[in-house]
């Protein structure tokens, strides 16, 4: 990085020659001090950054972790053989893929047949429609919770996964539709074309043509949806309400008022088994996008 | 077959007939009812529940009781104040906080090094894809009685005080600031790499120093990211709630109490489902502005067809 070329004596017979390099040198130097500083200043926003997550990590591995960051002394595994039981993990990440992954089945098998219509054909529906999902995705869906439960209550879908996964898959939905018609709309339709005048269907040219072609671009959409609705605290607390069918993401905030007195190691420890497969999806996820994150059509501006 | 009127290519637009374009559209159903029934109906029940004094407990029903909830809540001081921090988290922890701070990001990785860009990248995006509730014990353990900052401060000889007590929409702010700035870094990183590397030079060239240079040709380039990306960040700020009501329930006396979270207590702990829609009404009303805002910020109308 700092390759700073040999000073060549110049020549006195080119002087003007000789303040043209003083000068480039000088604009090189200035740019190494400038990219140090910026390395410094970009590791120290890191820094500001890893502070929070310093806790979750020393204290998951001390039994004796109190609130404020400490060296384990001695480190050990206790926290963790502690909550790895039925009632405090098992069932929980059970419960939380069971609704996490129904929803982000629902979403994508939704969302690639809305799309096919979207993307192939002409409706002077399409636009309002289009407009309408766009819109959607703006909402606050923490707003419209209040009148779900109350709407939940009166057709008896409250505390069942049905009702649940089937509203997660809602909520996730507007979004999914739109970067799934983006995608397909990648797809040529010359190769539908050909299996058409083969005699195949528009759903059989769908499955056997379309989707394998966008199944990289879908399973991005899945891993996404997965994701957000893994973190998702809210909905899950308002529409499920007996323990057996909580969510990690639900039961771990029951840490708090079942146990009394509170064992922050365990927090930890249990935070950490909990964010796992959202992490491990994200590291799936960046792989295949190359580091960096298509957002579609919805934030390019 | 050859009467399909296919593509995008919209010459002719001829339009199938009405049987063909039904069965055409079958493949929506199922979105379309599951939007219907839980996104559209619901959105309508608000409207209607607004209007009542609809109870969470009692099988007495509701009763219509016109604007009295609204009228309730713009001459309550409560009110005011969650609308008041609302504004409050918005503006701090989204439009200055993860704006900024994702900007920052964005334009300095660009010359960091290579290790360097990928290790902030990773820890950055981390914040962002850790769930809701785990970032808010993390802000807790940094921020409450006995936690980290506390521990730093007492090392320092200034006083410990319990953050999340004296200044709690500033900790929520910061801690939202912590989590959400992934997604502005993202947005603003795929915004500059799209910046023509010639024309900054050239400005260079001209004689633009590096603050020159920012303001006066990056910036400007990229500002319809800069839009969607403000739209986009207000629009998710408005809804958080799971990290709040982890860090301070919306406490201590409300002081924390963001319009989501004045709704929900106002409905399910005080069983007032009535005016706790009403108070979501208003939430979902700005929301649906911020939204409009945003697609005309997107100017679609020429984009797409």
């Amino acid at each position: 990085m700092t390759t700073e070329s040999p000073a060549v004596p110049a020549p006195p017979a080119a002087p003007a020659l000789a303040g043209a390099r003083r000068a480039a040198r000088g604009r090189r130097s200035s740019h190494v001090v400038g990219k140090g500083v910026v390395n410094l200043v970009l590791l120290l926003i890191a820094a500001c950054f890893v502070v929070p997550l310093l806790w979750v990590v020393l204290a998951a591995f001390d039994e004796s972790a109190g609130l404020s960051v400490s060296w384990p002394q001695p480190w050990s595994l206790g926290n963790f053989e502690a909550v790895l039981n039925t009632d405090t993990t098992y069932r929980p990440m059970l419960n939380g893929f069971i609704l996490c992954g129904g929803a982000t089945i629902i979403t994508i098998a939704a969302s690639v047949l809305a799309a096919y219509p979207l993307s192939r054909y002409q409706s002077r529906y399409k636009r309002p429609f289009m407009l309408t999902i766009l819109f959607t995705t703006g909402l606050p869906i923490t707003a419209i919770m209040v009148p779900v439960y109350g709407m939940f209550v009166q057709v008896d879908l409250i505390d069942t996964y049905l009702g649940t996964i089937l509203f997660m898959a809602t909520t996730s939905l507007p979004i999914s539709i739109w970067l799934t018609k983006n995608f397909m709309d990648a797809v040529p339709i010359e190769l539908e074309e050909a299996a058409w005048t083969d005699g195949a269907s528009p759903m059989q040219a769908l499955r056997r043509i379309v989707l394998p072609l966008m199944w990289p671009g879908m399973s991005v959409v899945a891993i996404y949806t997965f994701i957000h609705l893994w973190g998702n605290f809210f909905v899950p607390f308002i529409l499920l309400l007996s323990n057996d069918n909580l969510p990690a993401s639900v039961s771990i905030f029951t840490f708090f008022s079942q146990y009394g007195q509170v064992v922050y190691g365990q927090l930890a420890a249990y935070s950490v088994i909990y964010s796992l497969p959202a992490l491990l999806l994200y590291l799936v996820l960046s792989r295949r996008l190359g580091g960096a994150f298509a957002f579609g059509g919805a934030v390019k501006g | 077959m050859s009467t399909l009127t296919v593509g995008p290519g919209r010459g002719g637009t001829r339009r199938a007939p009405a049987p063909v374009a039904l069965m055409r559209g079958l493949p929506l159903a199922p979105a379309v009812f599951l939007l219907g029934a839980f996104l559209a109906w619901p959105v309508v029940y608000c409207v209607w529940a607004a209007f009542t004094d609809m109870a969470l407990t009692g099988a007495s029903g509701a009763d219509f009781v016109g604007f009295e909830n609204f009228t309730r809540a713009f001459t309550s001081a409560e009110f005011h104040q969650s609308v008041f921090l609302t504004v409050v988290f918005t503006v701090l922890s989204a439009i200055i906080g993860q704006n900024v701070l994702g900007m920052v990001l964005a334009l300095l990785m660009r010359s960091g090094h290579r290790v360097v860009r990928a290790v902030v990248s990773a820890i950055v995006i981390g914040a962002w894809v850790l769930p809701e509730v785990v970032a808010g014990y993390l802000w807790m353990a940094l921020l409450g009685d006995g936690g980290s900052l506390n521990e730093m401060l007492g090392a320092v000889g200034l006083p410990p005080q319990n953050w999340l007590y004296t200044a709690p929409i500033l900790a929520v702010s910061i801690a939202n600031v912590w989590r959400g700035t992934a997604f502005s870094m993202l947005v603003y990183s795929a915004a500059l790499s799209e910046v023509p590397k010639e024309i900054e030079e050239a400005a260079t060239v001209d004689g633009a120093g590096p603050a020159r240079r920012l303001f006066s040709v990056t910036l400007p380039m990229v500002r319809r990211s800069i839009a969607t990306n403000l739209m986009l960040i207000t629009l998710q700020t408005l809804s958080v709630f799971g990290l709040i009501w982890t860090m301070t329930r919306g406490g201590p006396s409300n002081q924390s109490a963001t319009l989501p979270i004045y709704a929900y207590v106002q409905a399910f702990q005080f069983s007032d489902l009535g005016y706790g829609t009403a108070l979501a009404l208003v939430l979902l009303l700005i929301g649906g502005v911020f939204s409009l805002i945003y697609l005309r910020a997107l100017r679609l109308g020429e984009s797409m067809t």
